[in-house]
This record gives C-alpha cells, sequence and structure tokens, in this order.
C-alpha cells in the first residue's frame, strides 16, 4: 500500500501518515468496570486478518484522524472516511 | 563435517540421508504442536528428550522455517533490562553455547560481542541501569566510551560530525549471531529422531472443543485428537488463539531485513543503534546484515518497502560512511506478533488443554532453547517452571507487566 486516501487531501504517500492502531472503542463507563474488562480493553486486540477498520493521522499533512478499512494481508483500502460516533459505539 | 561433505561429492549414486522423515498422520497424539518454527521444534525435541514423551506432532501450514525462523538477522543475547528478562534470555544463551555438541549440528554459532550504542544523555542512563541489572545476575555487561567503540569496530565514526554523535555503549561480549536454519534443521533432526513426527504442509484450520476445553485440531489433511495443544506460531498467534475463544495481548507488524553485497571481512563486532533504528553485523559470506525496528503499520504482508530502505541506508551512512558504495542484494520481511510490554508470553490459558508460547516479537529466536526446554518442563509437569512465571498469559489481567521495550524494539 503506498497511496492512502485522506478525507481532505486525497490520496497522498502512506509515509505521510501514522498509524493509529485497530478500532477499539472506549468502555462507557470506564470507573465501573472490573480489572478483568479493563485489562481486557487496555491489551487485548483482534489482530484482525483481513479487513480492519482502523485509525490513521494525517501527520504530515492537515492533521485529521480518520478511519480506514484496509485487508491486512494484501493492504488494500477499501475505504477511508471521517469519524462519526457510531464509529465507536463503546461494547463494554 | 567437511570430511562428510567432500566424501558425499564424490559420491554420485546415493543423496545425503534425509534429516527427518515424512511420517503418516494419526488420528491422535498426546501432544500437538502448531507451528514449525525454532520454538515449535524445540519444546518436540525437549518433551522426547527429556521427558520421554513422543507421541507428538508439529504441524506447520507451509515448510519448516519458513515464519520468521527463517527470516530473522540471528541476534543472540541476554542483556535485557528486568531481571526476569535478563534470567530467562541467559539460560537461552547458556544453551546455544552446548547446541552444536547438544543436536550434533554445526550451528555456527559466533559470540562476537554486541554494542548497543547510545547518542544521548537518557540513552546513556538506560544503558547504565542496563549494565547493572546485568551484572547482577552475572552477565557480562558493561558501558564503554567512545576510544574503547573505536578499537572494537575501527569502520564507525565516532567523530562529533554526525547529527547523533556517539557517547557510549553498553557491551556485551557474549551476544553473538548464528546460522538460522542449521538451529531449525538441527532441533527438527533430533525431534525426529527421538520419535516426533513433524507434518509440513499441514494446515490448523480449527480447534475441536469439548466441555470448554480442547480436545483436538482441525486441519485440511483431517481432524488430528490431542491430549494438550500447543499454540507455536507467533506472527499467525491470534489467529489459532481464536479458534479457542483466546484474547491476545498481540499485534502482528511486518519486520524487514536486508543484506549488502559480499564484503571482505572487516566488521567483527554487532553493533546498533537504537536512536538511529537500525543494526548490524557482517555474515560468515561477508554480507553486511542489516535491520530496523518494525514497519509503521500492523499487517499480515510480507513485502519490503522502498522507505525502510532509504531509512536503514541514511541511518546506516550515518555510523558507517565507509559504507556508501556497498549494493543492497537482497531484502526481506518476516512477521512479528508485538505485545504491549515487549515480552513473551508462555504458558496456560483460561482454556484448558490449550497452550501459548507466542509473543516472540522481534526478539524471539535467541529464546527457542529455553523456551522450548521449559515448555517441555511445563507440559510433562502441569506446573509452570519459575523461570517463565513472569511471562504468564495472566500477568495482563493482574497489570503485571515485564516492561523490555527499552531492551528490545531496536536491537532484536
Ligand atoms: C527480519 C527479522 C529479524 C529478526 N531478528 C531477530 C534477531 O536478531 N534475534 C532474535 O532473537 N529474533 C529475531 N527476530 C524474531 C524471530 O525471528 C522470531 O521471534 C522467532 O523466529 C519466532 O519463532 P517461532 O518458532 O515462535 O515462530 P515462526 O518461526 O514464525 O514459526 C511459526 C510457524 O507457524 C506456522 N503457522 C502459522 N499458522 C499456522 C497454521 N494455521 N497451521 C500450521 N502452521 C501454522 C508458520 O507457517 C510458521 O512457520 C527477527 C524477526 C524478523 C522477521
Ligand atoms: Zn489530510
Amino acid at each position: 500500500m503506498l497511496l492512502l486516501s485522506c478525507p481532505n487531501c486525497g490520496p497522498r504517500n502512506v509515509a505521510e501518515f501514522r498509524f493509529g492502531g485497530e478500532v477499539h472503542p472506549r468502555p462507557a463507563q470506564p470507573a465501573h468496570l472490573s480489572d478483568a474488562s479493563w485489562s481486557d480493553y487496555l491489551y487485548m486486540r483482534a489482530n484482525t486478518l483481513g479487513v480492519q477498520k482502523e485509525w490513521w493521522y494525517h501527520r504530515a499533512g492537515c492533521g485529521l484522524w480518520f478511519l480506514a478499512e484496509r485487508h491486512t494481508q494484501t493492504n488494500e483500502v477499501t475505504a477511508t472516511y471521517r469519524w462519526q460516533p457510531a464509529d465507536t459505539t463503546p461494547s463494554i | 563435517m567437511s570430511l562428510k561433505l567432500l566424501k558425499q561429492a564424490l559420491n554420485t549414486a546415493a543423496p545425503l540421508p534425509r534429516m527427518w522423515r515424512a511420517r503418516e498422520l494419526k488420528d491422535h497424539y498426546d501432544v500437538v504442536i502448531i507451528g514449525g518454527g525454532a520454538h515449535g521444534l524445540a519444546c518436540a525435541y525437549y518433551l522426547a528428550k527429556d521427558h520421554g514423551i513422543t507421541d507428538v506432532a508439529v504441524l506447520e501450514k507451509s515448510y519448516i522455517g519458513s515464519g520468521g525462523s527463517g527470516r530473522n538477522t540471528t541476534i543472540i543475547r541476554s542483556n535485557y533490562l528486568t531481571p526476569e528478562g535478563v534470567r530467562f534470555y541467559d539460560e537461552s544463551v547458556k544453551l546455544y553455547e552446548e547446541m552444536a555438541a547438544e543436536l550434533d549440528f554445526n550451528v555456527m554459532f559466533s559470540q562476537r560481542g554486541h554494542l548497543t550504542l547510545a547518542h544521548t544523555d537518557a540513552a546513556v542512563r538506560t544503558m547504565r541501569r542496563r549494565a547493572e541489572v546485568n551484572r547482577l545476575q552475572g552477565v557480562d555487561s558493561r558501558l564503554i566510551w567512545p576510544d574503547e567503540i573505536k578499537r572494537l569496530c575501527p569502520p564507525i565514526d565516532i567523530s562529533d560530525h554526525p547529527r547523533y554523535p556517539i557517547q557510549a555503549a553498553l557491551y556485551h561480549p557474549p551476544g553473538g549471531v548464528i546460522r538460522h536454519d542449521a538451529v531449525v534443521w538441527g532441533y527438527a533432526a533430533q525431534a525426529d529422531a527421538g520419535g516426533v513426527h513433524l507434518h509440513q504442509q499441514t494446515r490448523v484450520t480449527g480447534l475441536q472443543m469439548e466441555g470448554g476445553r480442547v480436545v483436538g485440531v482441525e486441519t485440511h489433511r483431517g481432524r488430528i485428537g490431542a491430549g494438550i495443544v500447543l499454540n507455536a506460531t507467533a506472527g499467525w498467534a491470534t489467529t489459532i488463539a481464536d479458534m479457542a475463544g483466546v484474547r491476545l495481548p498481540i499485534t502482528t507488524f511486518p519486520l524487514q531485513a536486508c543484506v549488502t553485497e559480499p564484503l571482505k571481512p572487516f566488521l567483527d563486532v554487532i553493533i546498533v543503534s537504537g536512536s538511529l533504528h537500525v543494526y548490524v553485523s557482517q555474515s560468515d559470506r561477508g554480507e553486511l546484515v542489516m535491520g530496523a525496528a518494525v514497519d509503521p503499520f500492523a499487517s499480515y504482508a510480507l513485502r519490503g518497502s522502498l522507505s525502510f530502505i532509504e531509512g536503514i541506508a541514511g541511518h546506516m551512512l550515518e555510523l558507517f560512511p565507509s559504507f556508501a558504495p556497498a549494493r543492497i542484494m537482497r531484502l526481506w520481511a518476516g512477521l512479528c506478533d508485538m505485545t504491549p510490554d515487549y515480552s513473551p508470553i508462555m504458558g496456560f490459558t483460561p482454556v484448558e488443554g490449550f497452550l501459548v508460547d507466542v509473543g516472540w516479537g522481534t526478539y524471539g529466536f535467541k529464546a527457542a532453547p529455553v523456551s522450548g526446554k521449559r515448555m517441555a518442563e511445563l507440559i510433562a509437569s502441569g506446573q509452570t517452571p519459575d523461570l517463565l512465571r513472569p511471562f504468564r498469559l495472566s500477568r495482563f489481567a493482574e497489570h503485571d507487566l515485564v516492561g523490555e521495550k527499552g531492551a528490545a524494539s531496536v536491537g532484536h
């Protein structure tokens, strides 16, 4: 994957961006989590082999944090878009 | 060895005997190990040798050593940052020192000395701390200054011309390099001789569960019952753990390395720079073997990139201006199962019968002997050996991490 399309700036060299990891919604009420759920949130990851929804930051460009859908085996990017609240609805 | 080779060269009739046999796939094994890398093979070898557990199969989706074990830059050392880490890796260095005799195979272990450069005050402080932790564990490790660095490594630039001049180095004389394929083949051959079945081209596609425990694996060649299943698949660790419903704190990143054309031997030691994100050693063939930190984004793709070459070449020339005419001949990538604390995960999981030996990140080749030996002990005894306890999976729920980032993120 050499090009990533920033929702503001369009296709740019991937070197301009910083990878922000798989989308991983914050817990709704962190103060009320059990230790086990908190550690699950902090450390455990899906590490999907396939299409993954993930964060990117246009570091050397407009400064936008946005979302991408990328196949982690082929690195093919099928979509990039601005964040909406529904993208990070807490599951715990 | 060389006489044997010569005899073989003159022998036109028979090819060299195969190092391990192709066996019938049985429908049940006491222990099934998923992943035919150095870790899976070492564990199989020690199960047979130390514990007489020989009803063991190693299942490998491709060929043996096709994962990180055949792609790494073979640095072996024990100068880590935590006492738990230093003790663990030091047992591995000692096992490597005995390995050629143990496996009756020339693994070409060369303990040529390992230098981790410090270019900032903060890095000098970290190196000083590492040296003290190392020495408390009886590991040969000390801080040295530019004049001694230059004596050990004449081509290096210790002047104040580079952007980040060299201030000091952590010097670890027992650190070395080895022939990784020989390690993999040696374990495979001796595991086979001990009665272990090695099944290449056998991909695990699912796990059989019964009453909440693992009772076997599904492969594209059929089902295989198992008393114990060990996940030793490194970069693919979460794909197997998913089948058992076990969550792991692992993200898979590619790590690249490259070699130059062969040059006359001139670089005796291994040089690592954490600040510049590069390291180099010279192979027995004369190639400069160079690597860096993991790729900037998570992926299962085994591809090289131009930005890696650009980065490594630029930084390497800051250390060694004389490398400029050397041409890069080959470039490759392997997958690294990165954990939050840069330490591995070994032992039991919440699912009975399902064990892990994963989280080897960019640093796991050096640990294959000790983890194989101690995981075999864990399987045979049903108890976690003291050396492995700090690396249990439950440390994350207990917030009891073993932070090795300062010693493992670039200098693998
Ligand atoms: C470029 C590079 C440089 C490195 N440098 C160093 C270094 O200098 N020093 C060091 O100590 N470490 C280094 N490492 C790290 C080291 O290579 C690994 O940590 C180590 O090899 C892991 O060994 P392993 O046996 O656990 O896994 P691997 O050797 O990766 O073996 C795992 C095996 O599992 C198999 N597998 C996966 N899925 C399945 C399935 N579904 N069914 C069956 N089989 C499956 C794979 O095909 C693979 O062969 C480096 C890694 C890379 C990529
Ligand atoms: Zn932008």
